[in-house]
C-alpha cells in the first residue's frame, strides 16, 4: 500500500479547474517530485493534502487513513509536515522557537501544567530541545539558533523552514519549491539534505520544484502537471523526454 | 557582552539566562518588598497603582502582544473581575476564595467571547471588542440588583487569616498583596513563554497558515489566549476595585480600555517588561502633569491652573511619537541602549533597522 494516495481529486475555483481528476500515489521511502508550468496546480495539490482546500470530489488517503476526515490542524498529527513556497515562518520569534513550534504535535502537557512549569513540562521541554538540536546540527543552523527570523537572509529562512518541518519527526515531508530563490551552492546543499532526509531519516519526500537539475538529482519519480491534470509520470529522464511535457513547456512549434 | 556558553538543555529552559540577571531581578524584588519603609503613603499608593495597571497590562499583553489579537474591550473584563470578586465577598466568601474565583469567572467570560472573536481579524476584532466596552457600562446598570447600578459599590475590607488589609488604613499590606499577585502573574506568564502553549500563541500571531500546518489548533489556542488574558485582567480589575474603594458603571469605561492598549504599545508589544514600563507611564503621567502645571502655574503667578484635555492631549502625543519613532516601545528602546553599551564601541546605527518582510503566501481564507 502506498503511503499517500490521491484518487481522482478535483478542485475548482469558480470556473477555474485547479486540479482536474488527479490521481497519484507516493510510496514509502521515495522522493516524488511534481513539476509543471506556473498555474498548473502544484501548490494546490499540497494545499489539498494540508487540508487548506476541500476537494470537490476524490479521495486522499494517508497510510490507510482518510485525510478528508481530518481538520487542517490534525494533519500534522499523522506525521505530515510541510514548507511553503513563500516562506511562512514566525517572524518575531527566534530560530529555536520556530523549530520548537514544529514539535507542537508532540505536546503532551496541558495549559495548567505549563503555567506552573511542573517537572513533567520540564522533562518534555528537554526532549523537544534535544530533537530540535539534532535538526539544528543536521542543517548547520548553529550560528542562527537565537536570532530573530525577521533579520535573517532569504536562504537561511528557507533552511529554517525545512528545519521546522523536520523537527516534527514527520513520515511525509512536503517541500514546496525548496530551491526557489537559492543560489547554486545553496541548491546543492538542499540536494544533499533531501538525499540525507530520505536515506538517513527514512522520511518520504513529496516536492514541487522548478529546478530540473535538483529534480533529476534527487527524485525517484516525477509527475508532470499541466492545467491541473496529469501529463506524464515516471523517472526524471522519462518525463523530461516525454513529448507532451516538452509541448507544455515549449509549445509544439506547429502554431 | 555576556556570552552564554550553554552546556545543557537546562540553560535554555530556566527562568534566568545567567546568575547576573538572576541577581538583578532578585534585587528588584527585594527593593519592591521593602518599599513601604522607603516611601510615604502617597507614593506607595502610586506604586500600588502602577502594579495593578501592570497586571492588567500583562493580561492584555498576553492577548495582543503575544497572540496578536487586538482588544479594546478589556475594561469590560476588568469590570467583570471587580464585580464578581466584591459580590462574592459580600455574599460571605473569604477573599482568598473570591479573588481567584473572580479570575476564573472572568476567564470563562473571555473564553465565551473568543467564540465569535476567533472569526474576526485585525481591525474587525478591535471594533467588536469596542462594542464589549460600550455594552459593559449599560449591562452594569441593567443588572442593578447585583451591581447597584449607577450608585455603585464600596469595596469591603480584605481579611486574610485574620490580617486586615485595606487600601487607606493599611496601604503597606495592600501593596504587598498587590506585589504578590504581580509576581505570581509574571511568573505564570514567563512559564507559558517557555512552554508549547506560549510558542503556539506566537505562531498564531505570526502566521496562522503555518501554525495550522504544524498542528496548532487555531480556535483552541485563541480561546486559551482569551481565557488566560481575561483571567489575569479580572484579577487586576478586582484589585482596582479595592484600590479605588468605590466604583460604579462609569469606573471601567472605554477610556480605560484605550489606556490599556496604549500602555502596552508604549511599553513595547510582546514583552513582559513592556507591560511594566507602560504601566509606569500610564500611572505616573497624570501625577507628573499635575505637578508640572502646579509648578508652572506657581512660576507665572496663576496659582493652580487646570487645563482641560491636557492629559489626553499629552497621552495622544506620546502614543503618536512612539508609533512614529519607536514602534518597539520603551522596552525596545531599552534593548537598543543596552546593546549599545554591551557592544561598545562596536554598535552600529543600523543594527536594529527592520528588514522589509518578504511576500507572504496568499491568505487561504
Amino acid at each position: 500500500m502506498s503511503l499517500l494516495e490521491i484518487t481522482n481529486a478535483t478542485l475548482k475555483f469558480g470556473g477555474v479547474v485547479a486540479v482536474n481528476d488527479l490521481s497519484l500515489s507516493v510510496e514509502e521511502g521515495e522522493v516524488y517530485a511534481i513539476v509543471g508550468p506556473n498555474g498548473a496546480g502544484k501548490s494546490t495539490v499540497f494545499n489539498l493534502i494540508s487540508r487548506f482546500y476541500e476537494p470537490f470530489s476524490g479521495q486522499i488517503m494517508f497510510d490507510g487513513q482518510n485525510l478528508l476526515d481530518r481538520r487542517a490542524d490534525a494533519v500534522a498529527d499523522l506525521g505530515i509536515a510541510r514548507t511553503f513556497q513563500n516562506i511562512e515562518l514566525f517572524d518575531h520569534a527566534t530560530v529555536l522557537q520556530n523549530l520548537l513550534v514544529g514539535r507542537h504535535r508532540h505536546r503532551r502537557t496541558n495549559m495548567i501544567e505549563e503555567m506552573l512549569f511542573t517537572p513533567r513540562v520540564r522533562r518534555e521541554e528537554k526532549k523537544h530541545r534535544e530533537a530540535v538540536e539534532r535538526v539544528i546540527d543536521f542543517l548547520d543552523l548553529q550560528p542562527y539558533r537565537n536570532k530573530m527570523i525577521a533579520g535573517l537572509p532569504y536562504g537561511v529562512r528557507k533552511v529554517v523552514e525545512l528545519g521546522r518541518a523536520l523537527a516534527s519527526d514527520p513520515r511525509l515531508l512536503l517541500l514546496d519549491e525548496p530551491a526557489s530563490g537559492l543560489s547554486v551552492e545553496e541548491t546543492q546543499d538542499m540536494r544533499w539534505w533531501i538525499d540525507d532526509i530520505r536515506k538517513q531519516m527514512g522520511i518520504t519526500v513529496l516536492m514541487v520544484e522548478h529546478d530540473m537539475g535538483l529534480v533529476s538529482g534527487v527524485s525517484d519519480r516525477v509527475l508532470a502537471l499541466a492545467d491541473g491534470a496529469k501529463l506524464a509520470e515516471g523517472t526524471p529522464a522519462e518525463v523530461q523526454s516525454d513529448p507532451a511535457v516538452i509541448a507544455a513547456y515549449l509549445g509544439t512549434g506547429a502554431a | 557582552m555576556r556570552i552564554h556558553f550553554k552546556t545543557s538543555y537546562e540553560h535554555d529552559i530556566r527562568l534566568f539566562p545567567d546568575w547576573w540577571s538572576f541577581f538583578v531581578y532578585a534585587a528588584l524584588v527585594a527593593v519592591a518588598v521593602i518599599l513601604p519603609w522607603l516611601l510615604d503613603d502617597f507614593f506607595l499608593g502610586e506604586v500600588t497603582n502602577v502594579l495593578i495597571w501592570a497586571i492588567a497590562g500583562l493580561g492584555l499583553m498576553l492577548l495582543t502582544g503575544q497572540t496578536g489579537q487586538a482588544s479594546l474591550g478589556h475594561a469590560a473584563f476588568l469590570a467583570i473581575g471587580c464585580y464578581s470578586c466584591i459580590i462574592g465577598m459580600e455574599n460571605g466568601l473569604p477573599f482568598l476564595l473570591a479573588f481567584p474565583l473572580a479570575g476564573v469567572i472572568t476567564g470563562i467570560f473571555g473564553t465565551l467571547f473568543s467564540i465569535p472573536a476567533v472569526r474576526l481579524h485585525g481591525i474587525y476584532l478591535a471594533i467588536a471588542t469596542i462594542a464589549l466596552s460600550v455594552l459593559a457600562d449599560d449591562i452594569i446598570v441593567l443588572l442593578e440588583p447585583w451591581t447597584d447600578g449607577v450608585s455603585g459599590k464600596f469595596a469591603p475590607m480584605i481579611t486574610i487569616f485574620g490580617i486586615e488589609i485595606e487600601r487607606w488604613t493599611t496601604p503597606d499590606r495592600f501593596y504587598w498583596l498587590v506585589l504578590a499577585v504581580t509576581i505570581l502573574c509574571t511568573l505564570f506568564y514567563r512559564n507559558l513563554l517557555r512552554a508549547p502553549l506560549g510558542r503556539a500563541f506566537a505562531a498564531v500571531r505570526d502566521s496562522e497558515v503555518s501554525a495550522t500546518a504544524m498542528g496548532v489548533h487555531i480556535a483552541f489556542t485563541k480561546a486559551a489566549a482569551f481565557g488566560l488574558s481575561c483571567a489575569i485582567t479580572g484579577l487586576a480589575g478586582a484589585l482596582m476595585g479595592f484600590y479605588a474603594g468605590a466604583f460604579n458603571n462609569e469606573t471601567f469605561s472605554i477610556v480605560i480600555s484605550i489606556s490599556l492598549l496604549m500602555m502596552i504599545v508604549i511599553g513595547g508589544l510582546g514583552s513582559i517588561h513592556g507591560a511594566f514600563f507602560g504601566a509606569i507611564v500610564i500611572a505616573f503621567l497624570p501625577q507628573a502633569l499635575s505637578m508640572a502645571t502646579d509648578t508652572i502655574g506657581g512660576m507665572i503667578g496663576g496659582g493652580n491652573v487646570a487645563i482641560p484635555g491636557l492629559e489626553s492631549g499629552v497621552f495622544g502625543a506620546i502614543l503618536i511619537l512612539f508609533i512614529l519613532f519607536e514602534p518597539m516601545g520603551i522596552y525596545g528602546r531599552w534593548l537598543k541602549i543596552r546593546t549599545w553599551f554591551e557592544l561598545f564601541p562596536f554598535a552600529r546605527k543600523d543594527m536594529f533597522k527592520r528588514q522589509k518582510s518578504y511576500l507572504k503566501t496568499e491568505r487561504l481564507r
